[in-house]
C-alpha cells in the first residue's frame, strides 16, 4: 500500500537523480568510486582531486582504448554496509566496469569481500589494513597504497640504527593501531634482538586523553617512542607531550606523522627530530614525481596532499590495468591487474601476482621546521618491495585463490 | 607521590570542558525535557567560532574575550535553533524533540564543513601559558592550571544563577514541575528558549576553552556525545552538582584508567555508569522520575483495531507488488529494497518496545549487531551452515535482550535509555576489543548466503518473506492478550498490577521478543552485505532506529515502517549530491514541524479531517 | 456467616512514627464496611497493607482464613480480591469494553498468548461486566474521552472480572458530583446484594457513609476507636470528637484526598 507506491516513486526519483552522472559521453568507461567524502573530508578531497586531474589528462590524451574515461563518485557515509549497496547498483545499474575507493579499512574490507562473491574488480585505494591482502585476501580485490606492515617495517628499519633499546608505544586503540604495533614489534624484534617494549598505550579514536597518555609514557622512562595516532589525536598528543617534554631527548617514530593531512595542521608547533613515513611533496621538483607536484597546483591552486598521490595512481593504474586488459570485462581486468607494471610519479610499481599488493612505497624522513612549518628533511623514498615478507611467509597468510 | 598529584590535576583539568558541555545538557533536560542529541554539535560550533574570533582579536584579551565571545554567539545559535525548531513542538510527543536535534546535528555538519573546511584546526594557546609549572618535580601546562580555575568559578556562577536570582528559582521550580511554573504566569516559552541557550551557550564555551588542548575538527560533535550523556546520567539528569562530580570523576577515573590498564580507554566510563545506575538508579544526585516518562504525553493514543478487510487486500496488494517487483525493478532496485525491508523490519521491532511498551531503548543496535554477530561468528569460527546460523541470529540477540532487559528494566524513563545504551555500548566495545574472536574493527568477512540464496533476486524473496513476516509477526502480537498486556502496563501500571497482571514480566519478555525480531534484522542484513563490523552495533545505528520510529508515528502502528522506508529512501536518493546532510538535516526538521504526530499519525490526521477517514469519537 | 477479611494487631511504622497501630477487625461476607477517619488517620497506609503495597512491620492479614500477610498485589488479586482506586487507573488508549477483557484475560491466565485476537476474547462475559454497572452501551467508546463518573464505574467492572469475594474501594466517590455518588454507591450496594461480594471502603463523604454502609469502623491517629453500626457510630461521643475536633463536620463536602 503506501509502502509500495512509496517505492515507486522513489525508484522514479532515483532514475532522475542518476541521469546527470550517466549522461555524459555515450561509450564512456566508468569506474565506480566509493568513499567517505563527508566523514573524512579532509582525506577523501585531495584524493578526488588527484583522479580528476589523471581522468583529465587520460582523455585529453584520447581516453583508454579509444573511449573516455569516467568516473563515478559516491559517498557512503563510512559505513561499510552502505558501501555494499552502492557498489552493487555502480555495478549493476550504473555499468560501472570495476570499483575502487575506501579510506577506512572496514570498508574496504567489505568491498573487498563482496567483490570476491560477485566477482568484480576492486582497487582498494587507500585502506591499510595488510589482511587486505593476506589474511583476508582473495582473487578479485587489489591494493594501491603501501600497507600498515610496509611503512611499519620502514620505521623500524630506522629505529633499529638508533641506539634506543626501550621503547614505548601508542596507538588508537583498533584495528590499524594494533597492525601497526604488531609489524613494528615483529620488525624491530628481528633486526634487533635486545629491544624491550616498556609501554603501550591504547587511547580510544579521536577520544585521546593526552594528557593522562604523556604521564602514562613517562612513567615508563622510555629511550624511545613509537607513534600511531594521528588526526586531532596526533595534534593533542603532540602538544601535551612537546609541552610536558615528553619529546627531550628520546628518539620518537611516527607513522604517517609526515603526511601533509596529519602535519600541516600542527603548523609551528610540529614536532621536530621524528622520524616518520610522509610526503615531502615541497622537495619534489624534478621528474615525475615532480611533474605531478607542478600540474596539481597548476590544476586546483593547491598544494599535493598524499590522498592527491594517491588519488593520482590509483586512476593511473586503473588506465594502466583497461589498457592492457584491453577490454572491461572483469576477468579481464583482473588478470590484467596481477603482476601489472606501471609508471608512476613515485616510480615504477608492480602490482604483485602473489598477493595483489602493489609496490608503492614510502617516504621516510626526518621532520623539522621550515617557515613555521613542519616538513620532512633528509628523506628518502623507500621502494614497497623491499618491506614485505617472504613469498613463503605471504602465501602462507593468505588463502588459496 | 608527585605522579599522582599531577595525574589528579590533569584528570580535573580534562573535567573542565566536560562539566560545562555536560552542565548544559542536564539544564536543558531538567527544564526542557528535551534530550538534546545535537549538544555534541553546539560544543563543536563553540569551539570553530571560538578558533574564527582567536585569529581576529589580538593577544590576551582577545583570546579570553574570543572565549567568551564564542560561548555568547553559540548561546545565541540555540536560542534560534530553540525558537525556530524546538518551538513548534513541544506538544509533540515526549522525547519526539530529539528527532529535531538530530536533524540539526547533520545540518551543523554540513554548514561547519562549509564554513570553516575540511582540515583539522589546531587551537590557538593562550597568551602567557604556554608551557609547563614544575609541582613535586612533575610538569603540568600552565593552561592546565588555568582550567583548574576557571571550571570551579563557572561552576560556582552558575550555582549562584540557580540558587540564588529569581530566574534561577524559576529555573529549579520548572525543573520539579513545568506546569506548576505555567500556572505562576511565567512565560513558559522565554524560560524554555533562555534555558536552551543558556545549555547551549555553556556547551560552546566549553568548546572555545578546550581549544588551547586540541583544537577544532569535525568528528568532535560525535565524540564528545557519548561522554557528555553519561557524565549527566550518572550525576542525575537536572543536577548541576551531579554533574560537576561525575565529570570530575569520570576524568579522573580516566587518567589512572589510561596509566594502570591502558586497554580500558573504550569501556571505562560505561563501565562506571552501569555500577553507579545498579546501586543509585537515579544517578548520584537525580529523583525519582514522575510519570509521564514513556512518550506517551499529550494526547492519549488511540485504540487498535485488527485491519479490516479493505486493509488487508491493501497490505496485499502492496506485498504482490513487491513480490512482482524482480519482474519489473532492476538488480539495484531489489538490492535496495532488502535494505529497506531489513531496516523496516528492525525499526518496527524498536517501535513495538517504543510505541507499545512505552519502553524507550538507545541501544537497540545491540540486538541488530547482535544477531548479526551471531550469525557472522558460527560462520566463521564453527563453519556453520548459513541456514542454522541465520536461524540462531534472532535466538542470539532474544538471550542478549534478556540479560540486557533484566538488569535495565528496574529503571524506567531516561535511565532506563541511557542504561540500554551503557549496555549497547558495553557489547560494542566487546566486539570492537576482542580481535581475535571478532575481528574488531576489521570485522567477519565472507559471511555470504548458502548457494540457494545466492542470488540477488533469491535473497530479495528471501528478506521479503522474513522482514514482511516479521512486521506482520509483530503487528499480530500488538492485537494479541500479549500486546494488550504490554499496552495495559504502559497506560497504567497500577491497574495492570492490581488486575493480576505481572507488569515486569510482560515487559521483560517484550524487551526480549522485540530483541529477536532486531536479532532477525540483524540476521538478513549480514547475509545480504556478506560482512559485518562493529559500526552496526553503534550508537548511530540505534538512533536511525529512534529517528525513525518518532519520525514515522509513535502513537501509530505502521509509524515505524513507514518512518523507516521514508528514512533509508530518501537517504539513499539524497547521499548522491554533495551537501546530502545538510538537504537531510533539512528535510527532517521540515518533517518534524509540519508532522508533529509523525508522518502516520499526521496523515491520519489530514485524512480524518479531510473527512476520507472515520473522526476519532469526540476527541478534544 | 462467614468470616472474608480479618486482621489481627496489623501495625505499621514509618521509622519511628506509627502510622497504623494494632488494628483489628474482622468482615463478613455480604458486608458493606465503612473504614472513615480524618485526615492522616492511617487509611491509606491500613487499606495499602490489605492490598499488598506496603508490607505491615507487624500483626496479620487474613482472607477467608488464609494468611495472606505480605504477599504482592498480584497475589491477593488471584486470591478474589478486587480493587478500585481513589484516582481513576484505566488503560487510555483502549476502549471501555478492552479495559474489562484485559482483566478478564489476565483471570484467565492468557496474559502471555500471543497468537489469539485479544479482542475476540471474553467479549460476552465482558459485555455482562459493563450490564452489571450499567456501561454497556458505552462499550466500544474509547477509554480517554469518558466522563469522569463513567471511569469509575469502569473500574468498578473492571474489579469485579474475576468474581472477586472482596472488594477494596478507596474513596470510591472522590472528585464525582453529589448525584453521581449517589447512585455509585447504590450500585455498589446492589452488588453487594446481588453477587454476594463483600465490600470494604473508605469514604470521606459521611452522607455517602451513612447512607450506604452496614457498618462503620473509626481510625484516628492510626488506632481503630470505634466499630459498630451506623446508629452507634453517628452519636458516638469520642467519633464526634474526633471528627468535630478535626474541624470537620459530618456533612462534609468533597475533601481533599487522604494524605
Amino acid at each position: 500500500m503506501k509502502r509500495k507506491t512509496f517505492l515507486k516513486g522513489l525508484m522514479g526519483a532515483a532514475t532522475l537523480a542518476a541521469l546527470p552522472l550517466t549522461a555524459m559521453a555515450q561509450e564512456a568507461i566508468k569506474i565506480g568510486e566509493i568513499n567517505h567524502y563527508k566523514r573524512m573530508a579532509a582525506f577523501a578531497e585531495p584524493y578526488r582531486k588527484g583522479i580528476e586531474l589523471a581522468l583529465e589528462q587520460v582523455n585529453e590524451a584520447g581516453g583508454v582504448m579509444g573511449r573516455p574515461v569516467e568516473f563515478i563518485f559516491r559517498d557512503d557515509q563510512g559505513e561499510p554496509g552502505e558501501a555494499v549497496k552502492i557498489a552493487e547498483e555502480l555495478m549493476t545499474r550504473d555499468g560501472a566496469v570495476m570499483l575502487t575507493g575506501a579510506i577506512l579499512s572496514n570498508v574496504g574490507l567489505a568491498l573487498s569481500s563482496m567483490a570476491a562473491q560477485k566477482g568484480y574488480v576492486y582497487l582498494a585505494s587507500e585502506p591499510l589494513a595488510d589482511s587486505l591482502v593476506w589474511e583476508s585476501g582473495n582473487a578479485y580485490t587489489f591494493r594501491l597504497r603501501s600497507s600498515t606492515y610496509m611503512q611499519a617495517a620502514m620505521l623500524a628499519e630506522q629505529a633499529a640504527k638508533t641506539d634506543a633499546v626501550k621503547y614505548a608505544l601508542i596507538a588508537p586503540n583498533y584495528a590499524y593501531g594494533k597492525d601497526a604495533v604488531a609489524a613494528f614489534k615483529e620488525n624491530l624484534q628481528r633486526l634487533k634482538p635486545d629491544v624491550e617494549f616498556v609501554a603501550e598505550q591504547w587511547p580510544a579514536l579521536f577520544k585521546i586523553d593526552a594528557g593522562a597518555e604523556v604521564q602514562a609514557l613517562e612513567r615508563a622512562k622510555p629511550d624511545a617512542i613509537y607513534n600511531v595516532t594521528f588526526g586531532p589525536d596526533l595534534a593533542k598528543f603532540v602538544r601535551e607531550g612537546t609541552d610536558r617534554g615528553l619529546f627531550d631527548g628520546r628518539e620518537v617514530f611516527g607513522l604517517l606523522s609526515g603526511e601533509p593531512e596529519y602535519l600541516d595542521p600542527l603548523g609551528d608547533e610540529a614536532p621536530e627530530g621524528w622520524v616518520v613515513t610522509g610526503y615531502p611533496w615541497y622537495d619534489l621538483k624534478d621528474g615525475p614525481g615532480g611533474e605531478f607536484v607542478a600540474a596539481y597546483q597548476e590544476r586546483w591552486d593547491d598544494y599535493p596532499r598524499l590522498g592527491s598521490i594517491v588519488g593520482y595512481m590509483t586512476a593511473q593504474s586503473i588506465f594502466a590495468a583497461l589498457e592492457k586488459a584491453g577490454s572491461t570485462d572483469s576477468e579481464a581486468i583482473r588478470e590484467a591487474f596481477s603482476g601489472l607494471q606501471l609508471d608512476t610519479p613515485v616510480g615504477q610499481i608492480t602490482y604483485r601476482a602473489i598477493d595483489h599488493q602493489s609496490t608503492m612505497g614510502a617516504y621516510v624522513g626526518k621532520t623539522t621546521l621550515r617557515d613555521g612549518k613542519g616538513v620532512m628533511t633528509d628523506w628518502e623514498y623507500k621502494d614497497g618491495a623491499n618491506y614485505l615478507p617472504s613469498d613463503e611467509e605471504v602465501s602462507k597468510l593468505r588463502p588459496a585463490d | 607521590m608527585g605522579l599522582f598529584i599531577a595525574q589528579l590535576l590533569t584528570g580535573l583539568a580534562n573535567a573542565g570542558a566536560l562539566f560545562m558541555v555536560a552542565s548544559g545538557l542536564s539544564l536543558i533536560f531538567g527544564v526542557t525535557r528535551i534530550v538534546n542529541f545535537a549538544h555534541g554539535s553546539f560544543y563543536m560550533l563553540g569551539a570553530y567560532i571560538g578558533y574564527t574570533l582567536m585569529q581576529v582579536l589580538p593577544g590576551a584579551v582577545g583570546f579570553w574575550g574570543a572565549i567568551l565571545l564564542a560561548g555568547i554567539a553559540v548561546g545565541v545559535i540555540g536560542m534560534l535553533v530553540e525558537i525556530l525548531v524546538l518551538r513548534p513542538i513541544y506538544r509533540a510527543p515526549e522525547l519526539f524533540q530529539l528527532v529535531a536535534t538530530f536533524g540539526v546535528i547533520l545540518v551543523v555538519q554540513d554548514l561547519a564543513l562549509m564554513v570553516w573546511g575540511p582540515d583539522d584546526l589546531l587551537g590557538p594557546r593562550a597568551p602567557g601559558l604556554r608551557g609547563v609549572v614544575r609541582i613535586m618535580g612533575e610538569p603540568i601546562p600552565k593552561y592546565d592550571i588555568a582550567l583548574l580555575v576557571i571550571t570551579p568559578f563557572v561552576a560556582l556562577a552558575l550555582w549562584y544563577l540557580i540558587t540564588k536570582t529569581r530566574v534561577g528559582i524559576l529555573v529549579r521550580a520548572a525543573t520539579q514541575d513545568r506546569e506548576m511554573v505555567g500556572a505562576l504566569g511565567v512565560n513558559q516559552a522565554w524560560l524554555f528558549t533562555g534555558v536552551f541557550a543558556l545549555g547551549c551557550a555553556l556547551a560552546g564555551l566549553g568548546g572555545a576553552l578546550q581549544l588551547p588542548k586540541g583544537g577544532a575538527d569535525l568528528l568532535m560533535d560525535f565524540n564528545i556525545l557519548t561522554a557528555v550523556f553519561v557524565v549527566v546520567v550518572i550525576g542525575g539528569m537536572g543536577s548541576l552538582p551531579g554533574a560537576y562530580l561525575a565529570a570530575v570523576i569520570i576524568s579522573v577515573l580516566n587518567v589512572f584508567g589510561v596509566t594502570y590498564l591502558p586497554q580500558s580507554t573504550l569501556v571505562l566510563m560505561f563501565v562506571v555508569m552501569v555500577l553507579v545506575l545498579m546501586v543509585r538508579p537515579y544517578g548520584l544526585f537525580g529523583r525519582e522520575e514522575v510519570a509521564g516518562e514513556h512518550g506517551q504525553v499529550g494526547e492519549p493514543e488511540r485504540p487498535i483495531k485488527p485491519a479490516g478487510l479493505q486493509v488487508r487486500l491493501l497490505v496485499a496488494a502492496g506485498v504482490a507488488a513487491l513480490a512482482a517487483l524482480p519482474l519489473f525493478g532492476s538488480n539495484f532496485t531489489q538490492v535496495l529494497a532488502t535494505d529497506i525491508l531489513i531496516f523496516c523490519l528492525f525499526a518496527a521491532s524498536l517501535h513495538f518496545l517504543l510505541g507499545l511498551g512505552g519502553m524507550v531503548s538507545f541501544g537497540h543496535a545491540a540486538y541488530f549487531g547482535g544477531g548479526a554477530y551471531v550469525a557472522a561468528l558460527l560462520v566463521t569460527h564453527a563453519d556453520t551452515p548459513m541456514e542454522l546460523a541465520f536461524l540462531l541470529a534472532p535466538i542470539g540477540a532474544g538471550m542478549a535482550a534478556i540479560i540486557i532487559g533484566w538488569i535495565c528494566l528496574r529503571l524506567t524513563g531516561v535511565y532506563f535509555a541511557m542504561l540500554t545504551l551503557a549496555f549497547a555500548q558495553l557489547l560494542w566495545s566487546l566486539v570492537f576489543q576482542w580481535g581475535e574472536v571478532t575481528g574488531g574493527d576489521d570485522g567477519l568477512l565472507s559471511i555470504w548466503p548458502a548457494p540457494w540464496l545466492s542470488g540477488t533476486t533469491a535473497y530479495y524473496y528471501f528478506a521479503l518473506v522474513l522482514s514482511v513476516g516479521g512486521i506482520l509477526f509483530l503487528r499480530h502480537v500488538a492485537h494479541s492478550p500479549f500486546g494488550y498486556a504490554l499496552r495495559a502496563a504502559r497506560d497504567s501500571e497500577r491497574q495492570a498490577e492490581a488486575t493480576g497482571i505481572d507488569t515486569r514480566r510482560v515487559r521483560m519478555f517484550a524487551f526480549a521478543f522485540a530483541g529477536m525480531m532486531a536479532g532477525l534484522a540483524g540476521g538478513l542484513f549480514v547475509f545480504s552485505k556478506g560482512s559485518i563490523f562493529p559500526n552496526e552495533l553503534e550508537i548511530t545505528r540505534s538512533f536511525d532506529a529512534l529517528i525513525v520510529v518518532f519520525l514515522g508515528g509513535v502513537k501509530t502502528l505502521s509509524g515505524g515502517i513507514v518512518g523507516g522506508a521514508f528514512f533509508k529512501g530518501v537517504e539513499d536518493m539524497l547521499t548522491r549530491y554533495e551537501y546530502w546532510r545538510l538537504a537531510m538535516g533539512l528535510l527532517i526538521i521540515f518533517v518534524v514541524i509540519v508532522a508533529p504526530d509523525g508522518i502516520v499519525g499526521t496523515l491520519r490526521k489530514l485524512a480524518e479531517r479531510a473527512g476520507l477517514l472515520r473522526r476519532a469519537e469526540d476527541e478534544t | 456467616m462467614s468470616v472474608v477479611l480479618e486482621t489481627r494487631g496489623l501495625t505499621k511504622a514509618f521509622g519511628g512514627l506509627v502510622a497504623v497501630n494494632d488494628v483489628s477487625f474482622k468482615l463478613q461476607k455480604g458486608e458493606l464496611l465503612a473504614l472513615i477517619g480524618p485526615n492522616g488517620a492511617g487509611k491509606s497506609t491500613c487499606f495499602n497493607m490489605l492490598m499488598g503495597q506496603l508490607k505491615p512491620t507487624g500483626g496479620r492479614v487474613f482472607l477467608m482464613g488464609e494468611d495472606i500477610t505480605g504477599k504482592s498485589p498480584r497475589d491477593i488479586w488471584r486470591r478474589g480480591v478486587g480493587r478500585t482506586f481513589q484516582i481513576t487507573a484505566t488503560y487510555a488508549s483502549m476502549t471501555v469494553i478492552e479495559n474489562v477483557q484485559m482483566a478478564l484475560l489476565s483471570h484467565n491466565r492468557q496474559v502471555f498468548r500471543a497468537l489469539p485476537f485479544a479482542h475476540r476474547m471474553h467479549r460476552a462475559r465482558a459485555l455482562e461486566l459493563l450490564g452489571m454497572v450499567g456501561m454497556e452501551a458505552q462499550a466500544e467508546r474509547h477509554c480517554a474521552v469518558l466522563a469522569y463518573g463513567d471511569l469509575k464505574r469502569l473500574e468498578l467492572a473492571i474489579a469485579l472480572a474475576h468474581e472477586p469475594t472482596l472488594l477494596l474501594m478507596d474513596e470510591p466517590t472522590a472528585g464525582m458530583a453529589p448525584r453521581e455518588r449517589i447512585a455509585l454507591m447504590q450500585l455498589t450496594a446492589d452488588i453487594v446484594r446481588d453477587q454476594g461480594v463483600s465490600v470494604l471502603f473508605t469514604e470521606h463523604d459521611m452522607d455517602v457513609v451513612f447512607a450506604h454502609a452496614h457498618r462503620i469502623m473509626v481510625l484516628n491517629r492510626g488506632e481503630l476507636i470505634a466499630d459498630g453500626s451506623v446508629d452507634q457510630i453517628r452519636n458516638d461521643p469520642r467519633v464526634q470528637e474526633v471528627y468535630l475536633g478535626g474541624g470537620t463536620v459530618f456533612k462534609s463536602e468533597d475533601e481533599a484526598a487522604d494524605a
